[in-house]
This record gives structure tokens, C-alpha cells and sequence, in this order.
């Protein structure tokens, strides 16, 4: 763990995320650090090849922004003309006002048909309102179909990345999962007998399964028919075979046309994993023939986002992940280090909304260095969001007086040009006076690492004064 | 009021690297431009807004807007703080005798040492000046510079490229720039997450550093004094011998001179 010698606006008091501090942990293992960095990166590297081979590849990104932004202004008129349009379909519609109604709901449609073997996949929803625990205390079987998703759920872990669920372990580490739950030799790292050892194990799931759950990616008011994206083919799986489908969507997922559809199967692989087209993009617009088929629409949150002006435009966000890919924080801390279902930029712009002082730190993981909001196919703002949430975050008081004080003295300091100057001249003369190793632990935190900038003899004013003869 | 041309020092330049200043100073004015270093506003708020602490940090570039608002081009000395006045300064209402205007109007008239320089000059009167450097560097341009004003362009966008630093640079004599492997990463200064976080503000830096080392470059040349602050303070603690130079160091002709 980390020690710190710096007041950060929230301290990890129980139950408070401590970025800072999971993020240190996690650096103290440089290779896994070095390695986390380099595959997420790699990703974002096939991205931006991706993204070259798009003419108007910005144009595309504008007008992503553009439809669902009128979408979300509009979304009272769109869920209830997805609802009309689907319940003809032959779907169920319900409305889940939170995680837990959702989950109610999803255990009532399981125990009405007598269902107690879930298979599911593609749904971060599922995560976020913590379906599987929610589950499994009232004797279902629940088992996560997506390979990433299987395996951090047999490590009894969440997943660290939306898209990428397992990308912080190593092949060994699956490799000892998978002999310890799957029992494969032990020692098998090599990743397609691994993966075949998985497919073996969930192909029994599939067969046995009397109920799949699947994600949404983009629910399309006009038809009242929903699209799936995935790569490995399970969410199909499982609903050509299980006689129950449920498909939960959070709300702002909708999208008014078909044809907006072109805009954004465009945009979604290409920024999540660089693949021109996911490899399977799955329209469902019924139920097959003698199944059952239900949609639960989520709010959780979502409609008080929508109400905060300075940050609706986050649930714009069609979860491809490239903002996590990108974000040099991300990328060396970890998406366990958020203690939220979404890490990374979005999540530290959505999971504050839900509850600001557990996540109050999350805000302060970014330099604002922006690359995340010029990677975003939707054109989040996400620096300025996250810059927004830390005015939040201090105005509510998550930040301890200490620091308050200080910034209160350096703000008063600064206002006085003079005593400034005076200030800087003994700070920099006691840069001078002090032995290193006591300047050092002066400077704080910054000279753990980092040596202190070099005291010059004058300050630029002191040099203009002399030379230009400046007025003061 | 001598001239309707204001340089902005920012207060970590003023006090710790005054010779930055100096280097900008003389480049303008051996360009032609007259220019005024006024008294009176140390900071421009950046700090403390990006924080949290926008409210308190609000009479601060409140207090910027006074003192430049007389201007008819404010030059800043740092990409973020350019960056950040860009941004807020039209929050500041009337105040202190001057209109609820001023500070769209200093928002506006501001801009950043190389912006000024390529957009406003012309790449052929900075070759004018005749400077050279002797060796091959790397450039550092700030993420605010970058992605904020548009020194270049960004790596995730998918446009025609360009670089007004690298343009600017092209009119030394004997510079070479060398490619690194990830052109705009992040260094991991930004400001209190530098404190906040220190453990991947660290590795974020010397990851940056080592990009830099591995493609052979001998000194880095930045458009941001507090990326380097924090790179130079990373490479000395881990004795690299990198030194690194802001662009108005290179253009002055006093890289390497210290
Ligand atoms: S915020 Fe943008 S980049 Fe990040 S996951 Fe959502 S859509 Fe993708």
C-alpha cells in the first residue's frame, strides 16, 4: 500500500474508493504494470488503423454525437414508442426504476416459468446492478458465457474493463483458474487449449440453461427491435437454445431509426477493438417461435444524469471501451482501481453520479489530458466532465479542511503579487539552505521520485526589473 | 502602456525558470515585437481550478483579466495556462471598473508562445532568426497545447496532419527530431495529480522518459515548463543527463547554454 504524505480530497475512510492508493498497489508490480499498459495500447494502436480506413471517419463521430444527443432529449418519446413497437413484436416490456427492481424483476420472470439455470452474456447492466450475487442467494445457477466474463466470474472477481473483462490477467493466472475450476493440467497457459477447455465447459451451460440474459447495444424505437454485438457468438448461443430470453438495456441505449444503426456499427468495433464489424451484430425483432422473450429497461441513475446539465451528455456513451484503452491512468492503475462496474474516464464521469462521496477520487484520476474525449466515437467531453465533477466534489465538502486551508492560503498568496515573490525567494533560498535530504521530504510527496527544480539566482521578474526597468 | 503586445510569465516559470522567460523575451523582441511583461497577476487560477477549487481560484483570474484586459495580444508562456484562460476568463463578470466583457474579451485575445509564433508570425520570420542547435531532440508538446489549442494534431483524430512545433523547430539549423514511439503520451504531470497520484504520475513520466531515451534523442525540447518540471525532475533523480529546453530556448539560441 501506498504511504501518503499528501491530503487527497477524499481519504479512504471505510467504504470510499481510494484511487490513489489501489492504483499504487497495483504499480508496485512494474511488469504486470508495463504489460497491462502495452496490451491496452496495442488496442488502441489497431484502433487508430481502424479508424484511418473510414473516410469522414470525424463527420461519423459528429453525427454519432448528434443522433444520440436527440435521442436523449428526447428519450421520454422514444422508450415509449420502443415499448409500443416492441410489445407487437411479441416481447415483454418492463421497467425497472433500479437495481433492485431490476433484479426482481429478472427472479420473478425466472421462478414464474420454474427456471433456475441462467446463462449470460454481453451485460455490464447485469454487473452494475449486481444481478448474479442478487441471484444466486435465491438458488440460481448463474454463469457468464463471455470468456472474459467467465473467468473473472470463477475467480470471484468483477471485470476490469467493459469490453475486455480479464485483459489484467495474464494467460499463467487463467492457466491455474481454470485448473482450479475447470480442471485442466495444471501449468496449461497456452491460450487456444484454454479456450477450448472453456468452450467445452460452457457448451454444457448452453445445453442445460433454461433461461438466457443478454446485453443490448442500441434498442431501435422505430422498429422495436434490438441489436446485439459480440465476438464469440454466445449471446446467440444462448438464445437459439434457451426457451427464456432476457434482455436488459439501460434507457439511454435507445436509438430512433433503423438506419441510425449504420452510423454507429460503423464506429462501435472500430473503437473497441479495432475490428471493422463485430463478429456477430444480432437483430432481434421477436421471439422465436415458442420462446418467451423480455426486455427490462433500466433507469438506475440514469434519468438524474439526464437531469444534471453539466452531465448528461455522459449517457451518450455506447460502451466501446476506447476511453479506457486510451487513458494513460487506465491503462497503469487497472479497472479494479475504480471500485466501479465502468472504470476508467466514463466511469469516473458516470459512477460519481450514482454516489459523489464513495467516488470522490475517481474524478481526480486524470491528468485532463483529453485523449479519451478525442477517442470517444460519440464526442464526450470527458475532460470537462471530469474537470466539472472535481468543482463538485470540493463544493460539497469530500475534501478534508486541511487541504481547503491551503489552497485557500496559496489562492491569498497569489492574489498579492508581492508576497508572492517574497514567499518564492525563501522557498527557493530555502531549496538552497536546506540539506537535500530535508528539502526533500519538504517538497513532500513530489521528491519521493522526483528531484525539485533547481533554484536559479533570480526570479524572471527580479531579472526584468533590472533590465527592463519594469514599473513596480 | 507601452505596448498592446503582454507577455504572461506563470508563476512556476517566474520563479523557477526564469532564463525560459528571458529566452521567450528575447525571441519576440528580436522579431520585432514590443512587448510588456505587466506587474500584478502571478497566476492565472489553473491550479486551483483543476483541483476543485475553481470558486477560489476565481479571483485570481479575475485578477489576470485586470491586468491584461488592456492588451491587445496576451502571449502565455505555457500551453495549459493558455488553455485555461482560454476556457474561463469569460466567467469573470464586471468587476474593478472594468466591463462584463473583459474577460470574454481577454479569453479571446489570448493565445501561447508557439501558437503566436506560427499562427500570427509566419514560420518564415521565425527563420529569420537565424538560430541553430547542434543534435537530435525529441519534442514534448503539453496535452493542453496539444488537444486544448491545436498545436498539432492529436493522434486519435483522424485529420490532415500537422505540427506548429515541429514547423517552428524545421527553422533551426542543425536540429533533428526524433520520432517516439507514442508522439503524445500523456507525461503524468497534470498539475496536483502529480501529488495526488504520485505512483502513476511516476511511471507515467518514466515511461515518457524512456520513449524518449530509446530513440536516440539527447535532449527534449518541450512547449510546457511544468511537463518539464516534472520529466526533468524524474530524468535527475535517475541521473539520464537529458537535458531539456523549452521551444523559446531553442529559438533564442540559449539551449544548452547553461
Ligand atoms: S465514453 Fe466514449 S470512448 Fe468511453 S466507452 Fe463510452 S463511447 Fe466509448
Amino acid at each position: 500500500m501506498t504511504q501518503r504524505s499528501f491530503e487527497l480530497p477524499v481519504v479512504g475512510a471505510s467504504g470510499r474508493v481510494d484511487h490513489p492508493a489501489a492504483a499504487a498497489a497495483f504499480n508496485a508490480d512494474v511488469a504486470r504494470t508495463e504489460w497491462h499498459d502495452a496490451s491496452l495500447w496495442f488496442v488502441r494502436e489497431k484502433r487508430d488503423r481502424a479508424a484511418s480506413t473510414v473516410p469522414g471517419w470525424e463527420e461519423l463521430r459528429a453525427r454519432a454525437s448528434a443522433i444520440k444527443e436527440h435521442a436523449l432529449t428526447h428519450l421520454d418519446e422514444y422508450l415509449v414508442q420502443f415499448e409500443a413497437n416492441a410489445t407487437r413484436n411479441g416481447m415483454q416490456v418492463h421497467w425497472a426504476r433500479d437495481a433492485d427492481e431490476h433484479n426482481r424483476i429478472v427472479h420473478g420472470i425466472l421462478s414464474a416459468q420454474g427456471a433456475s439455470r441462467l446463462v449470460k452474456s454481453k451485460s455490464m447492466l447485469t454487473e452494475e446492478c449486481g444481478l448474479n450475487p442478487y441471484l444466486e442467494a435465491r438458488g440460481i445457477e448463474v454463469v457468464d458465457t463471455d470468456l472474459g466474463e467467465r473467468i473473472v466470474q470463477l475467480r470471484g472477481e468483477g471485470p476490469s474493463h467493459i469490453v475486455m473483462p480479464a485483459i489484467h490477467l495474464r494467460k499463467e493466472e487463467v492457466g491455474d483458474t481454470f485448473h482450479d475450476h475447470l480442471g485442466t493440467p495444471a501449468g496449461l497457459a497456452e491460450p487456444n487449449a484454454l479456450a477450448a477447455a472453456a468452450r467445452e465447459h460452457l457448451r454444457q451451460r448452453f445445453l442445460a440453461a433454461d433461461c438466457t440474459l443478454t446485453g443490448i447495444n442500441f434498442a431501435i424505437a422505430e422498429t422495436g427491435g434490438f441489436v446485439v454485438c459480440t465476438n464469440e457468438g454466445n449471446a446467440d448461443l444462448g438464445m437459439a437454445l434457451a426457451p427464456i430470453h432476457i434482455a436488459s438495456v439501460g434507457i439511454e441505449k435507445i436509438i430512433p431509426r433503423v438506419e441510425d444503426l449504420g452510423v454507429f456499427l460503423r464506429l462501435l468495433a472500430r473503437s473497441a477493438t479495432g475490428q471493422a464489424v463485430t463478429a456477430y451484430s444480432t437483430h432481434v425483432h421477436g421471439p422465436r417461435e415458442g420462446q418467451a422473450l423480455h426486455v427490462v429497461l433500466v433507469d438506475n441513475g440514469r434519468t438524474r444524469q439526464l437531469a444534471r446539465e453539466e452531465f448528461w451528455r455522459s449517457l451518450k456513451c455506447i460502451r466501446c471501451g476506447a476511453c479506457m484503452n486510451t487513458c494513460p491512468i487506465y491503462r497503469r492503475s487497472g479497472g479494479h482501481s475504480y471500485g466501479s462496474t465502468v472504470p476508467g474516464p466514463i466511469g469516473s464521469v458516470l459512477t460519481p453520479g450514482l454516489d459523489l462521496d464513495r467516488y470522490a477520487t475517481l474524478p481526480f484520476a486524470s491528468t485532463l489530458c483529453g485523449s479519451c474525449t478525442a477517442v470517444c466515437p460519440v464526442m464526450i467531453d470527458l475532460d470537462t466532465q471530469l474537470f466539472r465533477w472535481r468543482q463538485r466534489v470540493v463544493e460539497n465538502g469530500h475534501v478534508s479542511l486541511a487541504k481547503r486551508a491551503s489552497i485557500d492560503g496559496a489562492t491569498r498568496v497569489l492574489d498579492r503579487p508581492r508576497l508572492f515573490r517574497l514567499l518564492g525567494a525563501v522557498a527557493r533560498i530555502g531549496l538552497r539552505i536546506l540539506p537535500a535530504p530535508l528539502a526533500r521530504r519538504a517538497a513532500g510527496v513530489w521528491g519521493r521520485t522526483r528531484e525539485a527544480p533547481v533554484p536559479p539566482p533570480q526570479s524572471f521578474r527580479a531579472w526584468y526589473r533590472r533590465h527592463r526597468g519594469g514599473a513596480a | 502602456m507601452a505596448s498592446s503586445v503582454a507577455l504572461f510569465v506563470p508563476c512556476y516559470v517566474d520563479q523557477f525558470f526564469p532564463h525560459v522567460a528571458i529566452a521567450a523575451l528575447t525571441v519576440l523582441e528580436r522579431l520585432g515585437i514590443q512587448v510588456d511583461v505587466p506587474e500584478g497577476a502571478a497566476c492565472c487560477g489553473q491550479p486551483a481550478a483543476n483541483a476543485g477549487f475553481a470558486r477560489e481560484g476565481h479571483s485570481t483570474i479575475a485578477r489576470f483579466v485586470d491586468v491584461y484586459a488592456p492588451y491587445e495580444r496576451i502571449i502565455v508562456l505555457s500551453g495549459s495556462c493558455a488553455v485555461h484562460v482560454k476556457q474561463h476568463a469569460g466567467e469573470v463578470a464586471a468587476h474593478g471598473g472594468h466591463a462584463d466583457t473583459a474577460g470574454a474579451g481577454v479569453a479571446e485575445r489570448t493565445t501561447e508562445f508557439c501558437s503566436y509564433l506560427h499562427d500570427e508570425l509566419g514560420v518564415d520570420w521565425i527563420a529569420g532568426l537565424g538560430a541553430t542547435y547542434d543534435g537530435r531532440v525529441a519534442v514534448h508538446i503539453g496535452c493542453h497545447a496539444l488537444r486544448g489549442l491545436g498545436l498539432a494534431k492529436p493522434s486519435e483524430l483522424q485529420v490532415r496532419p500537422f505540427d506548429k512545433v515541429r514547423a517552428l523547430l524545421g527553422a533551426v539549423r542543425g536540429l533533428e527530431i526524433v520520432d517516439l514511439a507514442r508522439p503524445d503520451e500523456c507525461c503524468g504531470f497534470g498539475g496536483t495529480f502529480a501529488v495526488a497520484e504520485p505512483a502513476v504520475s511516476t511511471k507515467m513520466g518514466r515511461d515518457r522518459l524512456r520513449d524518449v531515451a530509446t530513440h536516440g534523442a539527447q535532449a527534449l525540447v518541450s512547449t510546457d515548463m511544468s511537463c518539464v518540471m516534472h520529466l526533468d525532475g524524474l530524468a535527475r533523480r535517475e541521473r539520464m543527463g537529458l537535458p531539456m529546453y523549452h521551444v523559446a530556448e531553442v529559438l533564442a539560441g540559449t539551449a544548452g547554454a547553461r
